[in-house]
């Protein structure tokens, strides 16, 4: 039984295939469906905000909150998730990108930081527990934070993000995902902001932007 | 046990999408420069299962747990914000490598410094709102 457990625990462990795509995201999909709810996660954000008694100040944040508190317990799970898959079933730990993808990320660094047997993690970041990263992609760290590099992406980016998802009215999971699966036009629209925007951010700026000090 | 259900929900979806590397910032990198499938088949494939799991639930041949029709609503036809809006959540989502759902998995992770991240994008959801009436819809 022990060993069907371990056994069990490396197969989960592995890098999935693109597909379980269909399989997690129908799963979420059906589940949410079947309670009669929306699949949405930076709603959380304006909840949160609600939360706080930003209604009292602006009255976009003036709604029962508390009925949204299913979404937050939605977010708590997924947190839980991220928990429980990297610690427990990380596996290598490794983002498993194409070769060109390597090359690319080396040239954006200037330096051969990343190999094919040297694949780079994740996220580019240190926790407690993940200290080796090359000082280059070490983005999400609490010193990283403190450099202008860290600001940028991660105060000036995470603002965007916020600011983004709630101007179109949705993110990745509410307009790429439920949206476009309902065929609703306005998704599209905003699916095809959130690619054109990803597309002029990556190819004019992202590459200048790690570069800065760090 | 209400709130049960919607932990397993977030489990399952967190979990899955942190198997499937789509938390990675190198996957976006090599997503925006059309360098691998995986990402694309990840949205592919979860959009085709859910047209198939909306049109179900639509029709009326699925039903939710009480039994009843699950509603849904039209998205306003109003362009401005969705294509505004897209942008600059688009933009967000290159810079940063994590959308909104994916925060929370990466501050579950261990990357506390996501605290700030969550921070950050709370105070663009409100400045979102405190600036909603100047904004072009």
């Amino acid at each position: 039984m022990n060993e069907f457990a371990q056994q069990t625990i490396e197969f989960i462990s592995q890098p999935w295939p693109w597909w379980m795509g269909g399989v997690v995201i129908g799963l979420t999909l059906f589940l949410l469906f079947f309670f009669d709810k929306e699949f949405g996660l930076s709603a959380n954000l304006r909840t949160m905000c609600a939360a706080d008694g930003a209604g009292d100040y602006v009255d976009f944040f003036k709604f029962d909150w508390s009925k949204q508190g299913w979404n937050l317990m939605v977010a708590f799970g997924a947190t839980f998730g991220g928990y429980m898959a990297a610690n427990y079933f990380g596996g290598d730990d490794k983002a498993h990108v194409s070769p060109t993808t390597i090359e690319l990320l080396n040239e954006i660094a200037g330096e051969e930081i990343f190999a094919m047997d040297n694949l780079p993690p994740i996220v580019p970041g240190t926790t407690v527990v993940q200290q080796n990263i090359h000082p280059f992609w070490d983005i999400y760290s609490w010193q990283s934070l403190f450099t202008v590099r860290g600001f940028i992406i991660i105060i000036i980016g995470g603002f965007m993000i916020g600011f983004g998802a709630r101007y179109a009215g949705g993110c990745t999971s509410g307009h790429a995902i439920s949206g476009l699966a309902d065929l609703q036009v306005p998704s599209l629209v905003a699916v095809s902001g959130f690619f054109i925007g990803g597309l002029i951010m990556t190819w004019l700026f992202l590459p200048s932007i790690l570069r800065i000090a760090f | 046990m209400k709130v049960f259900k919607y932990i397993l929900v977030g489990f399952v979806f967190g979990f899955g999408m942190w198997k499937l590397e789509a938390v990675s910032t190198f996957r976006i990198i090599e997503m925006f420069h059309f360098q691998s499938f995986h990402m694309f088949g990840i949205i592919m494939s979860g959009v085709s299962i859910g047209l198939i799991i909306t049109r179900l639930f639509k029709t009326g041949k699925l039903k939710t747990v009480k039994g009843k029709e699950h509603k849904f609503s039209d998205k306003d036809h109003s362009w401005p914000r969705y294509i505004l809006g897209g942008l600059i959540f688009g933009m967000g989502w290159a810079l940063t490598g994590v959308c909104s759902g994916m925060m929370f998995l990466l501050l579950g992770s261990g990357y506390t410094v996501f605290a700030v991240f969550l921070g950050a994008a709370l105070l663009g959801t409100y400045a979102y709102g405190y600036f909603r009436k100047w904004l072009p819809h």
